[in-house]
């Protein structure tokens, strides 16, 4: 018999049961947000309760507002969401990290920075950029509001069964590329929703030596390659991460996880249906380009011109919404916006990584730059570190967590046709605003941007 | 209707400036918001007025899980889509409302996109049971996983079915380890 990877093995242990070719998979931990009140209403319909408040977690992240708290948001619909979601909880029983909670955050930092998110466990989420969580070794699903309802009312969703695919990445990434160029460059390889129907595993010397930041930077951009999930097999560095969070186990509950946690790897002789091999050494700073995640180059590359793509059609389309001409170099392109953010790029070592850049210069004139924590924590830890001294002194607005202009559901948005270094993690039309042009980048790279004014290779600015 | 481009992704289809909403209902106007800002957009085509299947790209309902992507397509008046192929969480979220996410061959799509620019006129048969679309005396077949196929068939509803599983989803919750995250309720202000 061959062996297990570690996403069947995970799978298994949460079949409950077998329904035409579904499988009722336990759901461990369900994490909310304010965008699915129809769900709640849906419950209410049907009559049911939420089966295990206890394991469902509320907050507050894509509406709200980043300015100064309190703040009287402009937007009355967002405010009855979240007042909405506040009854919710009170009524259903659930914790809610909401505005005015010291935890507060993105949902996809929240969860690993509590210690709720763990190895073994399987989540859900009405978010597409659940894969996250799989960087502790979690199976987590993005769903949409209907199955938000169900995992709400049965604590398990039906889901069919996934494939396999392995990343294998080997050899140390060069300096100045970080988990976000590892990422992007995945996505590049893999194609944007090439790896539909699929669970990725990222594995790999270069996977082991990155940090619980960048694993979760990595997993979450699975999202970009059409994966159902993304995952990397716990290890020291996860226990170590996890051990000092609010909600890990304690003593004995501790070293009982431990000891389960250890298991979770993927078997020498299992079989993956997809392999992609990456060399991490050929790995350069990376900004897209075009509309998708996937379109791609390195920061020493050029915008494509329409004959260098596959799909020519949309090419053409993505450089004409972009403003951009085939053959330009990539350090040319002038940026007016930068935001470094979002559920990809919003944690402390995020944060460090651009501070670090940004040291000894200022964001340059006619650029608006702005930094979004992840989380309260994160806030709380760089302001500790004089982080946000160091970004303010430079010219960045410092703001408070939440999702912002990854999705710009609040009043941070660009103007049409403004372009913007962006650290999240979709560069869709309008993504970031009506007309806005999104240029996704590592928190460094958006950094060295904001200082020059235009694209450069961060490589240039580091000591 | 035809609107063969690839990679659409369901910011395309249902805009952020539409989710803040709480009902699920009333976003059949929203469907492709800014793209209906350009009076050459397919929408305005009167020849394909009154059309209730979309043929697209590849990735159809790429990128955020937002349902209502699905909701507005359904209320604009559409049933099924066609394309090449979509994103998972997409397929999930059609299910949920009953709309047909039918897999068709590239070339097929091609074809068929051939066809109804020709002629507008054109009237697809979809049949589920059969996953055949037929126009004329041509018949393309299509894929559709069969979960899916009979959930929208029969009109299957998963809460209902786990819910008839009650008794081996409590036996299940008595065996998880101790150490699974758990959260009371006091813990946060």
């Amino acid at each position: 018999m061959t062996g297990h990877t570690l996403a069947q093995k995970i799978w298994d242990r949460h079949v409950v049961a077998h329904e035409r070719g579904r499988e009722l998979l336990y759901v461990d931990l369900h994490l909310v947000h304010e965008l699915s009140p129809q769900a709640f209403a849906g419950l209410d319909e049907r009559g049911l309760t939420v089966r295990r408040p206890a394991q469902t977690v509320a907050t507050m992240d894509h509406t709200v507002s980043t300015r100064a708290r309190p703040d009287r948001d402009p937007d009355p619909l967002a405010v009855a969401q979240r007042r909405a979601l506040r009854a919710n909880c009170e009524r259903h029983g659930i914790a809610l990290f909401g505005l005015g909670s010291p935890h507060q955050g993105i949902v996809h930092v929240l969860g690993p920075e509590q210690g709720l998110t763990r190895p073994g466990i399987t989540i859900a989420c009405g978010d597409s950029h659940t894969a996250t969580h799989g960087a502790l070794g979690a199976l987590a699903f993005g769903i949409g509001t209907t199955q938000v309802e169900h995992v709400l009312a049965t604590q398990s969703l039906l889901l069919k069964p996934l494939k396999q695919m392995a990343v294998e990445v080997e050899g140390v990434l060069p300096r100045g590329v970080s988990a976000k160029d590892l990422a992007l460059g995945v996505v590049h390889r893999i194609g944007f929703g090439g790896a539909a129907g699929h669970v990725v595993e990222y594995r790999g010397s270069t996977v082991r030596a990155l940090s619980v930041e960048g694993r979760l930077t990595l997993c979450n951009m699975s999202a970009e390659a059409g994966a159902r999930a993304g995952l990397i097999a716990p290890d020291e560095t996860t226990f170590e991460f996890l051990r000092p969070k609010r909600f890990a186990p304690q003593g004995e509950l501790w070293d009982a996880a431990v000891a389960d946690w250890r298991s979770c790897t993927t078997d020498e002789d299992a079989v993956f249906d997809r392999v992609l091999r990456v060399d991490a050494s050929s790995l350069e700073p990376t900004v897209t380009w075009g509309t998708t995640p996937a379109m791609s180059v390195p920061i020493s590359g050029h915008v494509p011109t329409v004959e260098e793509n596959a799909n020519a059609a949309q090419a053409e389309q993505a450089l004409a919404y972009m403003g951009l001409r085939g053959g330009e170099a990539m350090t040319d392109i002038k940026v007016d916006r930068v935001f470094i953010g979002s559920c990809t790029n919003s944690r402390i070592e995020d944060l460090r990584n651009a501070a670090a850049v940004v040291a000894g210069r200022r964001v340059a004139d006619g650029v608006r730059a702005m930094v979004v924590p992840g989380s309260m924590l994160v806030k709380q830890q760089a302001e500790a570190e004089g982080l946000d001294d160091a970004f303010r002194g430079a010219g960045f607005e410092w703001r408070e967590p939440g999702c912002s202009m990854c999705l710009g559901m609040n009043e941070d948005i660009a103007a049409p046709g403004e372009r913007v270094a962006s650290t999240s993690n979709r560069n869709f039309e309008g993504r970031q605003g009506a007309g806005a042009r999104t240029h996704l980048v590592s928190p460094a790279m958006a950094a060295a941007a904001a200082t020059a004014g235009h694209f450069v290779d961060v490589r240039d600015l580091l000591p | 209707m035809p609107l063969l481009r690839d990679d659409i992704d369901t910011d395309q289809i249902m805009p952020k400036q539409f989710l803040t909403r709480v009902e699920r209902t009333g976003y059949g106007d929203f469907v492709f918001h800014t793209w209906r800002q350009d009076p050459a957009f397919v929408f305005h085509d009167a020849r394909f007025r009154g059309a209730n299947i979309l043929l697209t790209g590849r990735n159809f309902g790429s990128g955020s899980s937002r349902e209502h992507a699905v909701w507005g397509l359904q209320q604009h008046g559409f049933d099924a889509i066609l394309a090449p192929s979509f994103s998972d969480i997409f397929v999930g979220n059609c299910v949920q409302s009953g709309l047909v996410p039918a897999v068709m061959a590239e070339d097929a799509c091609i074809r068929l996109d051939d066809v109804i620019q020709r002629e507008p006129s054109t009237e697809l048969v979809l049949d589920l049971d059969q996953q055949t679309v037929s126009y004329g005396r041509s018949v393309e077949s299509f894929e559709i996983d069969a979960y899916t196929r009979q959930a929208l068939m029969l009109g299957l509803d998963d809460v209902s079915l786990i819910l008839r599983r009650e008794a081996t989803l409590a036996a299940y919750e008595l065996n998880r380890p101790a150490w699974v995250p758990q959260v009371a309720l006091d813990s946060e202000a």
